[in-house]
């Protein structure tokens, strides 16, 4: 069992573990919590192969870009991308973008690695406190995989994640699948109370800002995530920008609210990213208060001073345009024949974002 | 002030009330007869059921896997050609074409069947084996998974899983394929427990 107050003694603990058993190899399944603390970078700067179990983990991995949804991290990607990809580095077929023939591809070539691995990683979905388990849950068997087939596993979880009892835990693993992917339950939920039988178990419970978070009377509530997605899955913004387009670890509506407690001045710009319509909020299945942080958040940055200087005139100009109904009808009407008129190129070009070819 | 002190100290700080623990409440519907929605739900996910026990289990074998030639058995009732012995480092499992376990219980609400490393003795091979077969006496088969999580695997094993269906993922495309890294197949077998209560649990 171990603690760590933040991201770098996190790594820290997990690198020491690895290096006193000479691992050199290891197999990781999805966490969240590793990409916030960038554990895998760190490892590898320190000479240890990591590779991801996880089918959307392992696309982003060998495409050097990090996940843009929580629950699928490749979900920017066409077929046709991911064929690409893993010809690339696989040496498949380009030209089959048959899902289940990927799917196959991706553990063809993966298995090995698997078998072969020093160590495995993992997050958790949860941690009992009755029981002391931990609980991951994966469709692909990935976690299992990594704690079951090597014989030294971590796993690595935030402080937020314990809850009391297992007849609680009832409760989360039914919320959980169905928000996320509308399933009943994904195939492999999985418990873990001791290693197995020859092997080695270390726990690293980690804060990195979430005690502090606790004492925020307005934020606080985001503490009770279970890494659902619903909220970015009905997000208008988070369906059109995508979720590299926050520049954040934790993306869409959940980010918003989260990324701020970790660095107030580097994620000042995200809650203006928001329509503050309250779908995210209707659909979360803990009840959080999304939309609601969002806007506080927005008065935080105000009081802080982190709204730049253009934003706020702009907001003063909006603030003027949507108050004034005669205003606001003059406006659109302008732009709609505006946007009938002007060429292609002032429009769509290189300085305006959508305007840049992908 | 250890590290771990240090972070219960702020969370004591943190001015949040403590709550009493919620009751949940019993969700359990009428017990009767669950396999029919144990099967709806387990066909849902990509798996499948053999209602009777097969009479000649050999040959039921070779004619539903007519490929598979390395077979590990850990269930009483069923010999296999692969003893654990022969498997050695959990990570050769990935040489077994079929396994055949028994699972102690059943969950209709989604399908599931529970395992632990009692069930399994090489906890890898309900991932790494090529497919698998699953032992269930349909007595075993509770209504929901607030039912499920009273069993004593969830306090006693060392690693418990509720699998439900063969390995999948949908992370390409969103849309969901069947099978990923895990097993490629799931199959139930409605088979009486024939060994007595103080050894099955």
């Amino acid at each position: 069992m171990h603690w760590a107050r933040d991201a770098h003694e996190h790594n820290e603990i997990v690198y020491n573990i690895l290096a006193e058993h000479k691992v050199k190899s290891l197999v990781k399944s999805k966490s969240m919590l590793t990409e916030e603390c960038n554990t895998r970078v760190f490892l590898q700067n320190r000479s240890i192969q990591v590779t991801e179990t996880d089918l959307g983990e392992r696309i982003q991995q060998l495409h050097d870009q990090p996940p843009v949804h929580i629950a699928a991290p490749a979900w920017n990607k066409t077929n046709e991308d991911v064929a690409k990809l893993f010809a690339e580095n696989f040496g498949s077929d380009p030209n089959n973008t048959d899902t289940a023939y990927l799917a196959g591809e991706m553990r063809k070539h993966t298995r090995p690695l698997l078998e072969k691995a020093d160590a495995g990683m993992t997050g958790a979905n949860f941690v009992v406190a009755e029981s002391g388990a931990i609980v991951t849950v994966t469709n692909e068997g990935n976690a299992d995989i990594s704690a079951n087939a090597p014989k030294l596993r971590i796993c690595s979880a935030g402080i937020e994640k314990v809850i009391p009892k297992n007849e609680h835990l009832a409760v989360f693993i039914r919320l959980l699948a169905r928000s996320a992917v509308g399933e009943r339950i994904t195939q492999y939920t999985s418990h873990f109370i001791a290693p197995r039988r020859d092997g080695e178990m270390h726990m690293v419970l980690v804060d990195n800002g979430r005690s502090e978070r606790l004492g925020m009377d307005n934020f606080w509530q985001s503490l009770k995530c279970i890494r659902c997605d619903a909220c970015m899955n009905t997000c208008p913004v988070y369906r059109r920008g995508g979720g590299l387009s926050y520049g954040s670890t934790y993306m869409g509506p959940i980010g918003i609210i989260m990324m701020p407690t970790f660095d107030v001045r580097r994620y000042s710009e995200l809650p203006f990213s928001s329509t503050l319509n309250g779908s995210c909020t209707n659909v979360c299945p803990v009840n959080i208060n999304i939309h609601e942080q969002i806007y506080a958040w927005r008065e935080v940055m105000e009081e802080k001073h982190q709204i730049q200087f253009v934003k706020k005139e702009a907001m003063m100009v909006a603030d003027k345009v949507l108050s004034h109904p005669h205003l606001y009808r003059t406006a659109t009407s302008v732009a709609e024949t505006a946007l009938g008129t002007l060429p292609r190129v002032a429009l769509y070009n290189c300085l305006k974002t959508w305007g840049k070819t992908p | 002030m250890g590290t771990r002190e240090q972070i219960l100290e702020k969370v004591r700080a943190s001015g949040r009330q403590f709550v009493p623990l919620p009751r949940i409440p019993n969700f359990a519907g009428d017990p009767h007869d669950l396999s029919e929605k144990f099967e709806s739900a387990l066909k849902m996910v990509a798996g499948s059921v053999v209602r009777v026990p097969p009479k000649d289990f050999d040959q039921f074998l070779r004619e539903t896997f007519p490929n598979a030639k390395t077979i590990y058995s850990t269930a009483p009732e069923v010999r296999g050609n692969l003893r654990v012995e022969d498997i050695g480092e959990w990570s050769n499992a990935s040489q077994i074409d079929v396994t055949i376990v028994r699972s102690p219980l059943g969950v209709a609400e989604t399908g599931s069947v529970l395992l632990s490393e009692k069930e399994l003795l090489v906890n890898a091979i309900g991932l790494f084996a090529h497919d698998i077969i699953i032992l269930l006496d349909r007595k075993e088969i509770v209504p929901d998974i607030h039912a499920a999580y009273q069993h004593p695997h969830f306090r006693d094993r060392a690693y418990a899983v509720l699998m439900s269906g063969p390995s999948g993922t949908g992370d390409i495309g969103g849309k969901t394929v069947h099978p990923a890294q895990g097993v490629m197949t799931l199959m139930v077998i409605y088979w009486p427990t024939t060994i007595t209560n103080s050894e099955s649990v």
